[in-house]
């Protein structure tokens, strides 16, 4: 086994059976991850190619140019993994969050506010424990806003500082 | 606007073109179609009280009246981008496809990034360059924010970039030279536009403008096709720069219209001659359509 190199952009084994980086999750575990957790349509990163940069960071990328590639970024940063739980990404959750099924809590606008000004609150939620994607209704659909972490009744904003709104 | 007046003899009704200079720009945005119809979008920003007006010539440029559009609900979910009226032109000219392979060899801030990943469906790969490590953070987080996926950012100085970080990659389908310049177009938002613009400082960018787009020719396929853009008049910077370019490669410049009122290329300037099929460069001037002054011309590779 190799060990990870943190600062360039390595592929994913297809499987766990073809890992070759210590630790490195296999682009089925990441797949059936979303699947599992979110119910987003299997297919949903049909067309994409996964890799690591820096430690568990998963990036998708549409697209197929070798490896290892040594750019700035490759495609968007999905996932935190190396971790007991994965934490999906704020962009991920809002561009690929849209087809959840599961997992996914709707606020009404004050607790949707209340999550983007990045505080946490008391939510009534009887599902899963641990991450969720937060959204709400804006413009004729169910929009999602980011992550959040489910627990002993609170939810947590994880959205980043720098994307806190106060509206 | 002393540095202006030498524009004096190609613009016409110059006296407009003076006084929509001094005005400020309206404030627009671009929907980013990654996220979201452009319908849906003008309906969010209603629903906040935000006024919105729709541009003919591009489903995706709105108006909007609020100086602060990166406070709503619909920017916040990466629906839109803020971005001059104007500066969606080159994306739009160039119009690459689903699947391509697209070069942005100055691609900071981000915004035209952002376009032609919209413009391929997210579908393919733009690798996204500019030598400007401080400036990347700004590209990468607008791609981020606007959750575009096909975008690769390197930093390299783009008249020397390679496809060594791509080894399956041969040639670009496309290529973007939207490039750096004295931005004297952008003097309704930025008042200090035109301090140390002039002949001389143009014909000092015109040699490394026309480097960037001779590499973007010598790394895009046969019946690729290369867009050259900037946000500046000066003739230095634009068709002596790809008058240049048609010299040293093999290209042609081909037609467009994007449906905005615009005016040809000049085909001679300041006692030069340019070759005549840059009359079909446009520029597009303030006071045509009420946006900022751009450059863009189309250049088909091969012979």
């Amino acid at each position: 086994m190799r060990d990870n190199v943190s600062r360039e952009f390595d592929r994913l084994p297809a499987t766990e059976a073809d890992r070759e980086v210590e630790g490195r999750p296999s682009r089925e575990a990441v797949v059936d991850w979303w699947v599992d957790r979110f119910g987003v349509p299997e297919d949903t990163f049909a067309e994409y190619t996964f890799w690591e940069k820096g430690a568990g960071k998963v990036w998708a990328l549409p697209f197929d140019p070798g490896t290892p590639v040594p750019v700035e970024a490759l495609g968007l940063k999905i996932l935190r993994t190396r971790q007991e739980h994965w934490k999906p990404t704020t962009v991920a959750a809002q561009r690929f969050g849209r087809e959840a099924t599961k997992n996914v809590v709707e606020l009404e606008r004050e607790q949707a506010e209340t999550f983007l000004a990045g505080e946490e609150q008391d939510l009534d939620w009887d599902g899963d424990w641990g991450y969720l994607i937060a959204a709400h209704e804006l413009a004729g659909g169910v929009e999602p806003i980011g992550v959040g972490l489910f627990t002993y009744g609170t939810l947590q904003s994880m959205v980043p500082k720098g994307r806190r709104r106060e509206f | 606007m002393d540095a202006l007046s030498r524009y004096e003899p190609i613009i016409e009704d110059f006296e407009g073109f003076l006084a929509a200079c001094e005005r400020p720009l309206p404030t627009t945005v671009r929907v980013n179609p990654l996220a979201v119809d452009p319908d849906r979008a003008v309906e969010a920003l209603e629903a906040e009280d935000v006024a919105v007006q729709r541009r003919d010539w591009h489903e995706g440029v709105l108006e909007v009246d609020t100086g602060k559009p990166g406070n709503t609900w619909p920017y916040v979910h990466g629906w839109l981008h803020g971005q001059e009226e104007v500066s969606c032109v080159p994306p739009r000219v160039l119009d690459p496809e689903p699947g391509d392979v697209v070069w942005d060899s100055c691609a900071a801030p981000g915004g035209k990034t952002a376009q032609l990943a919209a413009e391929i469906d997210d579908e393919g790969l733009v690798v996204a360059n500019d030598d400007n490590l401080g400036r990347l953070s700004a590209l990468r987080g607008n791609c981020d924010r606007l959750g575009v996926t096909s975008a690769a950012v390197t930093n390299t100085d783009a008249r020397r970039a390679t496809f060594d970080a791509f080894p399956d990659v041969d040639a670009f389908d496309a290529a973007l030279v939207d490039a750096p310049c004295t931005c004297e177009g952008t003097i309704r938002k930025n008042p200090d536009a035109l301090e140390g613009a002039g002949k001389s400082a143009s014909r000092n960018l015109g040699r490394l403008q026309a480097d960037i787009l001779e590499r973007a020719v010598e790394l895009t396929r046969e019946s690729g096709e290369v867009v050259y853009s900037t946000c500046t008049f000066a003739p230095e910077e634009n068709e002596a720069v790809v008058n240049e370019v048609l010299d040293r490669t093999e290209c042609r410049l081909v037609e467009f219209d994007v449906g905005l009122d615009s005016s040809p290329g000049l085909t001679e300037w300041d006692g030069e001659s340019y070759d005549d099929s840059l009359e079909l460069a446009r520029r597009y001037y303030p006071h045509q359509n009420d946006t900022g002054g751009f450059f863009a011309a189309k250049l088909e590779v091969g012979r």
